[in-house]
Parts: C-alpha cells; sequence; structure tokens
C-alpha cells in the first residue's frame, strides 16, 4: 500500500513537538515457519510519539524511520513475557501483530504506556467532544444568569440613586455568594440591613457590582446603564455559532467579575 | 494528468483510497501538516508543507460535495484536534475557573498543554 512516505517521514522528524520519546527495545517478530527455535531477539530502537503515531528509527539522529505504527483500534498493556518492563501493543483485529516493546525501567515503562494508552485520535475526539458540549452548557448558564440583572438593575439603581448609604456592597456572605452566580435567586437577605426592602418585602436580587454600578449613576434617566458598555453593543448572542468571539466577549466580563469579588473578599468582607 | 475514479475513505487522519471494486486501499495519505485547497470548480487538492507545489487533486461530483470534503478534510488532522480541545479547555477554565480535564486525570497530560502548540 502507497503512502506519502515523504510527507510522513518530515512529520515524524520536523520539530513539532513529540508527546513521548525515548529508547525501548523492540521484539524481533518472526513469521511461523521461521521459527524453528524459541529464542526470542529484540532490537534498540528510538520511539517518537506524534499524535497517534509511534514512528522508529535505527538511531536517534535518524533522518527517516523504520516503520510506523498507528494507534487506531489497539490496547496496551503489560506483557508477562521473560523480559522485565515489557508491554505491548495490540490490535483489535487479531490479523494484525503485536508490537513488543521493552522499556529501561519501571518509570520508563509507565510513562510509555501511560501515553500510548491515550494516544489515539478516537480518544482525542471523545474529550474534544465532551469538552465542545461542556463550554456550551457554561455559555449557556452564563446566558441564564445575564437576564435577572437586566430586570432587576433599574430597581436596584433607584434605589441606590435614592440612598447613597446602600452603594457599598452588604456584607453579608450569602449575598456576595449568589451575587455572582445566581443573580435570580439571590432573596431572602439575611437581617435584610443593606437593602431596606421597598416593594413590600419579597425576596429581592443583590444590588448590582460596583463597575456596574458606576456606569448606572452617570446616567439617572436612562433605562438600562448599569450594565457596562460592552454587553449592550455586543454583536454577540448565545445563539451565535461564531465560538471564538463569544468565548473572548464571555471569558471577559467573568474575569471582570471574578476579579473584583475575590478584592472583596480581600477587603475583609466575612 | 489523468483522473482515476477511486473510492476515497477518510479514517481518523488519514485518506484512504481504493479501486472501485477493491476491498484492499492502493494507498493512504498521512493528513498532518498539509494544506486543503479549493481548485477550480468541484476540485480540491491537498498539499504538503515539505512539498507545496506537490498537489494531489479530487475532483467532486457537485460543488457541495467538493465543500463538504474540504470542510472534513481541514479537521481531519491530530494537530487540529489537539488545538480544538486545547482552545476548549482553556476556555472553560477561563468561564469556570475549573481544569475540565481534571475530571478525567489528564490534566498534567504534555500532550494538553497550553503554550506548547503554538501553531
Amino acid at each position: 500500500m502507497k503512502l506519502n512516505e515523504r510527507s510522513v517521514a518530515h512529520y515524524a522528524t520536523c520539530d513539532s513537538p513529540a508527546d513521548h520519546a525515548g529508547f525501548l527495545r523492540k521484539r524481533v517478530e518472526r513469521h511461523h515457519h521461521h521459527a524453528h527455535h524459541h529464542a526470542t531477539s529484540y532490537q534498540r530502537r528510538w520511539f517518537v510519539l506524534k499524535g497517534n503515531l509511534l514512528f522508529y528509527f535505527e538511531e536517534r539522529e535518524s533522518r527517516e524511520p523504520l516503520g510506523l505504527v498507528v494507534l487506531e483500534g489497539c490496547t496496551v498493556e503489560l506483557c508477562e513475557a521473560a523480559e522485565e518492563f515489557a508491554f505491548a501493543i495490540r490490535f483489535d483485529d487479531a490479523g494484525a501483530r503485536a508490537y513488543v516493546l521493552v522499556a529501561d525501567g519501571q518509570a520508563a515503562m509507565e510513562a510509555w504506556v501511560k501515553a500510548l494508552s491515550r494516544a489515539s485520535f478516537d480518544y482525542m475526539r471523545l474529550v474534544v467532544r465532551e469538552l465542545e458540549k461542556q463550554l456550551e452548557e457554561a455559555c449557556k448558564s452564563l446566558a441564564a444568569c445575564r437576564k435577572s440583572p437586566r430586570r432587576s438593575s433599574s430597581s436596584s439603581r433607584k434605589r441606590h440613586l435614592s440612598n447613597p448609604a446602600l452603594l457599598p456592597v452588604p456584607e453579608k456572605p450569602a449575598v456576595l455568594e449568589n451575587g455572582y452566580s445566581t443573580w435570580g435567586s439571590g432573596g431572602g437577605v439575611p437581617g435584610g440591613a443593606a437593602c431596606p426592602d421597598r416593594d413590600g418585602g419579597h425576596a429581592k436580587p443583590p444590588p448590582l457590582p460596583p463597575r456596574w454600578r458606576s456606569a448606572a449613576g452617570s446616567t439617572t434617566g436612562s433605562p438600562v446603564p448599569s450594565l457596562s458598555p460592552t454587553m449592550l453593543e455586543s454583536p454577540v448572542t448565545p445563539e451565535m455559532a461564531c465560538f471564538s468571539k463569544l468565548h473572548s466577549w464571555y471569558g471577559q466580563e467573568i474575569a471582570a467579575l471574578r476579579r473584583e469579588w475575590q478584592e472583596r473578599q480581600k477587603r475583609g468582607h466575612p | 494528468a489523468v483522473l482515476k475514479k477511486r473510492l476515497v475513505k477518510l479514517v481518523v487522519n488519514f485518506l484512504f483510497y481504493f479501486r472501485t471494486d477493491e476491498a484492499e486501499p492502493i494507498g493512504a495519505l498521512l493528513l498532518e501538516h498539509c494544506r486543503i485547497t479549493k481548485e477550480e470548480e468541484n476540485v480540491f487538492s491537498i498539499s504538503f508543507v515539505e512539498e507545496p507545489e506537490r498537489k494531489y487533486c479530487f475532483e467532486c461530483d457537485s460543488e457541495e460535495q467538493c465543500q463538504e470534503w474540504i470542510e472534513a478534510l481541514k479537521r481531519a488532522s491530530y494537530e487540529f484536534m489537539r488545538r480544538s480541545l486545547i482552545f476548549y479547555r482553556n476556555e472553560i477554565q477561563k468561564m469556570t475557573g475549573k481544569d475540565p480535564l481534571e475530571q478525567y486525570g489528564i490534566s498534567e497530560e504534555a500532550r494538553f498543554q497550553l503554550g506548547t502548540y503554538k501553531q
């Protein structure tokens, strides 16, 4: 079977970082009809793992690999060979030959087995899909969190504009926690000291963080000024497929919020 | 150049090609460090970084099929997937403060580290 060997050799030897590399002894496989005797022999080779490809070279400085093992549909297991520190790469396809490799020591063997077990394209693809889902979920829950501040902002704004004493963030840790993670459920401030309830005592979301409030302070009459200008003007919505923009946009907002929260924690709020 | 009809199969980061009536592939192209280019109508090519002028050309039955193949092949390399993984990992970490790879026990793996694979 033909292969674009020149390109493969280039990939094997170029300076893109290898996932693992080192000397291993490779068992020489003999065809059944040649195995008159049972002596097994091993050849020392320089192995380089890049992605799902395990290359082996005659020498570390060789410019071309001797061979290549594609690590798909295989298992890597410790080997009960006569040799110590031996492990084998075996394929689901029973007809395919196995590779028995011997490392220099326990640590080297463990490192190789670990690196090779996670080398397949399929494994990488699985992890990528899982992370894609997680990111989507994180974006969605973030989008859900953002809806409440808009609704509560005008009432909070009115409250603190008419009562400047409310401007500092209340000292109840419960409110601080709720304020940044679950806007919608921020109700029931214990003691209620910091936020006198003008709307008849039902649960109120906590006040907006200072960064947003300062924007509000400057524009008394306008509708939702307490939100940072970036949020209002953002062309990006969760529905957009353009993930890269979405990522950097959300990322900045979250990073800023977290910094502020952490600073407040340091300033001695219980 | 003569165009020959082939059955072409993308499996992980390899593009196999077969004579239409045979079970064993004639050959394969490893799709790492390669560039996929739209050529003329219905045609795309694959070339490799160390030999950019050598193009493997493929003619499709339709423009739509051509675009599908181009999209699929661009995403077919292990290196592309690795970059995507690192990107998602970083984004999730920024948003949630947690490293999503910890649950798999692979957060220390060299292959998943940020900064190692800038391309």
